[in-house]
Formats: C-alpha cells, sequence, structure tokens
C-alpha cells in the first residue's frame, strides 16, 4: 500500500508525452505507475483477447473474401417478423442495445463504488449482470433459430456459402463465453461490494488477499471490453 | 488511501458517452435498414464502429485518463494488427483467384 501511495506522489512530478513514456519504461522500475498491478494485469490480458478475437474475425474475413459461392444474406437471416411484418436484423440491433445499457449500467457502478456508495455500486452492477443474461438469453434464441429451424451447421447452410455456419458459431459463440463469464464474476464482485468485503478488509474466498474498490474498476474494465468486442462483430459480420 | 484512488469523474460524462453509443449503434443499424451498399455502407460501418469503439475505450474504460506509458503499450499492438489484415486480403484475393480458375470452368 505504501509502495503504491508512493508511486501516486511519484507521478505528479514526473514528465508528460513521449519523454514521459521514455522515463516511465527506462531503467528497474514500474512501468506503470499510477495503476494498481491488478488493473495493469486486466490491460494485458485484454490485449491478448484482442489478438484471439482479431484472428478469429480475420479468418472470418479470409473465408469470405476467398469463397466463390455467394454469401448468405446476413441482415434477412437475423430478421424478425413483429406485427407481421419481417424487420431486419432487428434481433442484432436489440442485442446491441442491451449491451450497451449493460456497459453504462458498469460505468456508474464502478464510479459510485470509488464514492463508497455500497448498495448503488452492487445494484448497477447487479443490473449489468442481468442486462448481459438478457443478452445470452437472446443468443441462445438466435442459436436455436438457426440450428433449428433454419439448417444452419458449421459445415454448411441452406443460404449459401458453407464457411457462414462456422465463422458465425465460432465467432459468437466465444464472444457469448465471454459475456457469461463475465455475468458470473459480475455477481460475485456485486456480493462482495453488497456485502463491504471491501469496507472490512475482508480476504477473498479464491486469493486471500484483501481486495479494495479497484476490483470493481477491473470487472469494468472486462465488461467493456466485452462490449467493445461486440461492437466489432456488430459491425464486420453482422452489417458487412 | 483517499488520494491514491483516481478515475473519479462525474455521472454526467459517463450518461454523455451512453447517449452517444445509443445514437452511433442506431445511425450503424440504418445503415443496414436503408440498404445503402457499395463503398458508402462500408465507409459508415467502418466511422460508427470507430467512434463507438474509441468512445468505449478512452471514457468507459478510463483511457483517456491514463499515463501515456499505459496507453501506447496497450494501444499501439492491435493496431498492428492491421498489418496481418493486409497480408489477409492478399492472400484471399490470390485464393479466390485460383478458386474462380480452376474450380469454376465447366460449371
Amino acid at each position: 500500500m505504501a509502495e503504491s501511495a508512493q508511486a501516486m506522489a511519484a507521478t505528479s512530478t514526473r514528465p508528460e508525452g513521449l519523454q514521459g513514456i521514455a522515463a516511465d519504461w527506462s531503467s528497474d522500475q514500474r512501468a506503470f505507475k499510477n495503476v494498481p498491478w491488478g488493473k495493469a494485469m486486466m490491460w494485458i490480458f485484454l490485449l491478448s483477447d484482442t489478438f484471439i478475437f482479431s484472428c478469429f474475425l480475420l479468418s472470418y474475413m479470409t473465408v469470405r473474401s476467398s469463397t466463390t459461392v455467394p454469401w448468405p444474406p446476413v441482415s434477412e437471416i437475423f430478421a424478425l417478423t413483429i406485427g407481421g411484418e419481417s424487420i431486419p436484423l432487428i434481433l442484432i440491433a436489440i442485442m446491441t442495445f442491451i449491451l450497451i445499457s449493460s456497459s453504462g449500467t458498469m460505468a456508474m457502478a464502478v464510479n459510485f463504488g470509488y464514492r463508497r456508495d455500497r448498495v448503488k455500486s452492487a445494484v448497477l452492477m447487479l443490473a449489468t449482470a442481468a442486462f448481459g443474461a438478457m443478452f445470452v438469453g437472446m443468443q441462445a434464441f438466435e442459436w436455436t433459430k438457426l440450428i433449428v429451424e433454419e439448417g444452419v451447421r458449421p459445415w454448411g447452410n441452406p443460404f449459401g456459402a458453407a464457411q457462414f455456419g462456422s465463422s458465425f458459431f465460432m465467432i459468437t459463440g466465444f464472444h457469448g463465453f465471454h459475456v457469461s463469464v463475465g455475468v458470473i464474476f459480475l455477481i460475485i464482485v456485486a456480493r462482495k461490494v453488497w456485502r463491504g468485503d471491501f469496507d472490512r478488509n475482508v480476504r477473498g474466498f479464491f486469493t486471500s488477499r484483501k481486495g479494495n474498490y479497484e476490483v470493481v474498476e477491473i470487472m469494468g474494465l472486462y465488461w467493456h471490453f466485452v462490449d467493445l468486442v461486440w461492437v466489432f462483430i456488430f459491425a464486420v459480420f453482422y452489417l458487412w | 488511501m483517499a488520494h491514491a484512488e483516481g478515475q473519479q469523474h462525474p455521472i454526467r460524462v459517463y450518461l454523455i458517452i451512453w447517449a452517444w453509443l445509443f445514437v452511433l449503434s442506431t445511425f450503424s443499424y440504418l445503415v443496414d435498414y436503408f440498404h445503402l451498399q457499395g463503398y458508402l455502407r462500408w465507409s459508415l460501418i467502418l466511422l460508427f464502429m470507430t467512434m463507438k469503439a474509441g468512445l468505449i475505450v478512452a471514457v468507459f474504460m478510463h483511457m483517456m485518463w491514463e499515463r501515456l506509458a499505459l496507453m501506447y503499450a496497450i494501444l499501439l499492438p492491435p493496431v498492428l494488427v492491421l498489418v496481418f489484415v493486409g497480408i489477409m486480403v492478399f492472400e484471399s484475393d490470390y485464393t479466390f483467384l485460383t478458386r474462380d480458375i480452376f474450380f469454376r470452368v465447366g460449371s
């Protein structure tokens, strides 16, 4: 703790800009000055996760642009019939708005956490988890519709290029898994905040370390990343 | 330890960004809804995607308030993925060409 306070005090006198980068990275010291180690590690994990999702989207781009068979009409496949009228891509649009809303509630949960407003922070995190669960539920509905009604399989589908199925299940499946894990983590962190674990220095059940409200921000980083990945999937898979 | 806790920003900032994300998502949905095609479609999709991603990383993930050392360490490597994209564009063009020449004949 004293060490991090020292690092904090040191930042006010450190150079900014490119000189700051050189100063922060040079010689034997912590490169990331006013960032707790947990947050730095979450960022580095997210960086590696970025590469995983990049590889998925890249392989999707490669198979889509190298196939001679026409690509299935994505916006019609994900259309929903509401009130007797078929609206293209509406399910995906709703899922997008739900995930963005969950990001908004998460950002506010982090804020209230730092303000020591335990109840608001926990409730907002539970709302985030509820939005996330809603998203996964809609994804399950979408998968069921595609597999059972439309007959889409990873090795083929009735609409066109066979690569559509494998790309779709791989990319949205991996993203849905991230959302599901996020929901579980949100519930765990919300419970800790609710009970006031971070105010009473209770040790965690898994790491046996004392936590603090930075945990909420680290959780938030992960959740915003899940939303971020969806932004890219929505643009290049559903809209392209 | 009160001073050691960074990233305190007014709630209003988050609400404004939240609203913007809604607006931008609606715009990108409308691109599909109005059946825009060709370069206009792609450039609009990529524009809205980049803006949304930027807002999320900068404000929701607090990147704009971090030190430059962390910003560069995290944001620069993904940019290099664009090189990979370039390589795969060439590769898939070549694959498409060979498939077109050797598999489409007679069909």
